[in-house]
């Protein structure tokens, strides 16, 4: 009879019920890390490797990438400044766009990629190899050893790669100003803190933090979950990217309104 | 080969285990005698393997009961599970060597998690000795990925015994090894059991692995144990047509 209902329902249901439980079991999950990370053992040396696979590896193309975006996204406005005759005013814009969202944005994006797919699939191929498995069976608790470490890396790292990402894109923009405007270093640099506060700073470390979080925890959640062998662990990889990135643009609009709440209050 | 068995240390009953609408496991019943080999034999699919993972907890069963040293698996706390665990090696069948970790941090991750206060020269000593007994000293700097199939197979056992288990659960032990290395790992089976004083659990379809190794043989067949008793018994004078088809499939192969 319950066969006969099951086959019986509509796709839309059985759509929603997966959507449902799925998001269910995302949520126990991050419950688990919660639970799980202040106690002992803390695999110290664990997450330190993790920090420099992350932090230290991921260098490379975080500056090529923040030194790009400077130079692009200072000439692209150079324009439009330009056209009030206000491209003094060049090093403020770009310190701001960079230092609220272009930073952390790319930063965040690169290392989805970058992290959370490697994340994913070292993951999910120790799930579908029984590595997970051969740990639980000599009593190791697999979640601390592999969850609990890789969030942490990437919640502590991506922060850091944030700052670094925000001063070569700002060396990239000066280098750029630079040529055209002929200003100097240290006048570049003090237009660049006089247009940026406090709160800006702050927020986008706040920010970064979610985001790195979201990246490790995401990551390890699809690798953790994955199944049917290779196939398993290669959708396991690209679903933490997609997965993550998608998190990313709705937690930096929920970011955005919160921070321009407390600006303007 | 024991003269007879009546300590026992594994007690399984009425275990029924589903996945979804595939029933599995229908109403088990097997004992494990101290220093005994047990063959488990079944084709591929059969639940040989699900009912070891039910053993050490991986998986929980929906019916009927698992007793290892007079304690009820289902009933443990994940603490209580673990000290239970401690007890039982798992060779697994693709061996399930960590990639990222060289031989010797393989053997070593079980060890220094769970036993404490273990020196450099103790731990050294353990791993070292382990991978001599299983013929494999110089790959002790080696990846896993340089290693062949048969080599993995040892490592992993050599990893099992590292925290002095008293039951060994080989799953498929010769499954995708050529038949030379069929005969090491055999005969490594048998020499575990008579260093290290452990019963074992052989999960296998391999009937040469089963004659060379195993004292009983149970033929699970439609979630259920067939036949049980010695190799003899079983096939020799099986009339069962499932059991005597499953064993001219092997040799006449």
């Amino acid at each position: 009879m319950s066969e006969i209902i099951e086959r019986n329902r509509p796709v839309l249901s059985k759509k929603l019920d997966k959507f449902f439980t799925g998001l269910a079991d995302a949520f126990r999950f991050v419950k688990r890390f919660f639970q799980e990370v202040w106690f002992p053992p803390y695999e110290f040396k664990e997450i330190l490797r993790q920090c420099y696979e992350i932090g230290y590896r991921s260098l490379p193309l975080i500056s090529l990438t923040g030194f790009i975006v400077g130079i692009v996204f200072t000439n692209q406005s150079r324009p439009s400044l330009s056209e009030f005759g206000a491209t003094s005013w060049l090093p403020a814009l770009i310190s701001i766009a960079i230092i609220r969202a272009m930073g952390p944005l790319v930063t965040a994006l690169i290392a989805a990629g970058k992290v959370g797919s490697s994340i994913g699939a070292e993951i999910g191929s120790m799930k579908v190899t029984e590595q997970i498995d051969a740990m639980e069976v000599s009593a190791i608790n697999p979640f601390k050893y592999l969850v609990v470490t890789r969030t942490i890396a990437t919640t502590l790292m991506i922060p850091v790669l944030v700052l670094y990402t925000d001063f070569v894109a700002l060396m990239g923009s000066f280098i750029n100003v630079n040529q055209n405007e002929l200003v100097s270093l240290s006048t570049f640099f003090v237009q660049v803190f006089e247009a940026i506060s406090f709160l800006d700073v702050f927020s986008s470390l706040i920010k970064s933090l979610v985001f790195g979080f979201t990246i490790g925890i995401v990551g390890c959640y699809k690798g953790y979950n994955s199944s049917n062998g290779t196939e398993g662990v290669g959708k396991a990889a690209n679903a933490s990217v997609v997965m993550s990135m998608f998190l990313i643009f709705i937690e930096e609009l929920l970011a955005l309104q919160i921070v321009n709440a407390i600006r303007y209050a | 080969m024991p003269s007879d068995y009546t300590n026992k240390i594994v007690e399984i009953r009425g275990v029924r285990k589903s996945f979804d609408d595939n029933h599995v496991l229908r109403g088990v019943d097997l004992d494990l005698y101290e220093r005994e080999n047990l063959v488990v034999l079944g084709k591929s699919g059969s639940g040989k393997s699900v009912l070891i993972k039910l053993m050490v907890g991986l998986l929980r069963q929906d019916e009927g009961t698992i007793n290892i040293f007079g304690q009820d698996t289902s009933k443990l706390s994940l603490k209580e599970l673990n000290k239970l665990r401690l007890k039982i090696g798992f060779a697994f069948q693709a061996s399930a060597l960590y990639d990222s970790m060289t031989v010797r941090e393989n053997m070593e991750f079980p060890l220094v998690r769970n036993v404490k206060n273990l020196t450099r020269k103790e731990i050294d000593k353990k791993v070292e000795g382990l991978l001599d007994s299983v013929g494999l000293p110089k790959t002790i700097n080696q990846m896993p990925a340089e290693l062949s199939g048969g080599q993995k197979k040892r490592i992993g056992i050599a990893r099992t015994l590292i925290l002095e288990p008293e039951i060994m659960l080989y799953d498929e032990p010769t499954a995708g090894l050529d038949p030379t290395t069929c005969i090491d790992i055999n005969n490594l089976i048998n020499q575990v059991r008579e260093e290290y004083n452990t019963s074992s659990i052989v999960i296998t379809h391999d009937l040469t692995c089963a004659k060379v190794t195993g004292d009983r043989m149970a033929v699970l067949i439609e979630g259920q144990f067939q036949a049980i008793g010695s190799f003899e018994e079983v096939f020799a004078q099986a009339k069962d047509p499932k059991v005597k088809s499953f064993y001219d499939y092997n040799f006449i192969q």
